[in-house]
């Protein structure tokens, strides 16, 4: 199964994600988010807007690739692959 | 009496306390994240704060026990379908031609919750945010659930309603400055004022549109711009188009409306029907951001003027509180506490509030002055502070 592995400042509103290591099934990157919503509910609303979009100052790989489509995260995510969720260097 | 001053700083939520010994600050809360607005429910006690995350949007977050616990909210959203029409900062770089095709529109999100309010005594539950860019938010259980106003979003002045379709009138809602952190050009709703008396009657004032009331609880909006006058376009008397900067009323005399404008200062003996420049240049009481009004006496309001308005800074480097007692035919400035030399902080729309005899600001250099003569003297409870966004006693 996929991975999921994020930024250490999300663990501060979602401290059940810590020291865990995440999995979901394999999808799109929309479906990887909603999974891991179901882990920790309200996760979703932090890297996405209310259109289901990447936020501006998030950027999220797959492996080592920045996801393309930030609108509707369509890119899929195969089962060896690992999701990376980082604060971008803007909007600090 | 107010025992409690909540700031809403770019670095969290600071509260301070009334002690024996004078006012004191507690250990920040929301550490390290920018607070736009922070303030207290006086029906319950609730603390509310508006989140103004850089990376992860913005949230409200809610205090039941004075400040000890916050809880996190997200459920303050745009509804599938609400657009607006997108309009374009003027910048010297600007290329007519890119938009693809007039009017051009764009999916709402939240940009920033820019004010909370509260509702009346007989409305428990009741809140209202106004946001960039430009929806008023309404919620009646306390903040767990919100729902976008659609009259006024969907106002003739906005361009009608584009849940329906296209634009149906044109828009003359304008961008205000404080959204281009955001990327945008787009209106915010900064000022939200229920009538104490009446729940169905509201005022909001929109940067930049001017100030808008309904009278039937939300089901209807129009102007209320009478009597204002702009500066930057041909028209000083248009219907819409006016920057409110901060628009505030007597909460024991809800006619009495106050409204520090970019081009100026305005007051309204009648309920916003028809609006009066009672500016001073010549006392440097014109241009500035914040304003409040007497808790009991309409005719009395403080402001703390800036020099206008390319410079937003301190007037010859010292900072003043003028306030008028006479509905702004005459003003009395106040500096005694205040630096005359080598200041320059602004104090921001929401920076300044009254309590009884008390009066303080906070500025975006980080200094708290508080007055307990009712703003004759000043003292300094606190430098260094993170820039302050608002200040609310609570």
């Amino acid at each position: 199964m996929p991975g999921v592995e994020m930024t250490q400042q999300l663990y501060r509103f979602f401290p059940q994600l810590k020291n865990r290591i995440i999995t979901v099934p394999a999808g799109t990157v929309a479906e990887v988010i909603s999974a891991v919503n179901e882990i920790a509910p309200g996760f979703s609303d932090y890297v996405l807007n209310e259109h289901g979009a990447l936020r501006k100052h998030v950027n999220l790989c797959i492996n080592n690739t920045v996801v393309i489509d930030k609108i509707k995260l369509t890119d899929y995510v195969a089962e060896n692959q690992t999701v990376y969720i980082f604060q971008s260097l803007s909007g600090g | 009496m107010s025992d409690m001053i909540l700031l809403g700083t770019r670095k969290g939520t600071i509260i301070f306390d009334r002690t024996n010994t004078g006012w004191r600050p507690r250990q920040i809360s929301h550490a390290g994240i920018p607070v736009c607005y922070a303030a207290c429910d006086p029906r319950d006690g609730t603390l509310w704060a508006s989140l103004d995350h850089g990376h992860w949007g913005p949230k409200l977050s809610r205090s039941r026990d004075r400040g000890a616990s916050w809880v996190n909210i997200s459920s303050l959203k745009y509804p599938k379908g609400a657009r607006y029409v997108v309009k374009y900062l003027p910048t010297p770089d600007f290329n007519p031609e890119s938009p693809k095709a007039l009017p051009e529109y764009a999916d709402a999100s939240i940009l920033k919750i820019w004010n909370i309010a509260f509702g009346n005594a007989n409305q428990p539950g009741r809140l209202y945010a106004g946001t960039i860019p430009g929806g008023l938010f309404v919620s009646d259980d306390g903040g767990d659930s919100w729902e976008l106003n659609r009259p006024l979003w969907n106002h003739h002045s906005r361009g009608g309603d584009l849940f329906a379709g296209d634009a149906t009138t044109e828009n003359h809602w304008n961008g205000t400055p404080a959204s281009i952190d955001y990327g945008v050009f787009e209106p915010g709703i900064h000022s939200i004022i229920v009538d104490p008396r009446n729940q169905l009657h509201l005022y909001v004032a929109v940067s930049t549109a001017g100030v808008i009331e309904t009278t039937d609880g939300g089901k209807s909006w129009n102007a209320r711009n009478q009597g204002m006058l702009m500066d930057y376009l041909p028209d000083p008397e248009s219907e819409w188009g006016h920057d409110p900067h901060f628009v505030t009323c007597c909460p024991g005399q809800p006619d009495h409306l106050w409204q520090q404008n970019h081009c100026g200062v305005f007051y309204s003996g009648d309920g916003a029907k028809r609006w009066k420049k009672v500016s001073m240049p010549d006392l440097g009481v014109n241009f500035g951001f914040p304003i409040v009004a007497d808790a009991h006496d309409g005719r009395t309001a403080w402001v703390v003027p800036a020099r206008a308005d390319s410079e937003r800074m301190a007037i010859d480097g010292g900072l003043f509180v003028a306030r008028t007692t006479d509905g702004g035919q005459t003003w009395q400035c106040f500096q005694s506490g205040l630096p005359q030399d080598n200041a320059y902080d602004i104090v921001l729309r929401h920076g300044l509030d009254a309590s009884g005899n008390c009066v303080c600001f906070g500025s975006t250099t980080g200094n708290v002055y508080l007055s307990e003569d009712r703003g004759e003297t000043w003292q300094c409870v606190g430098n260094n502070f993170p820039p302050v966004y608002s200040v609310r006693f609570g």
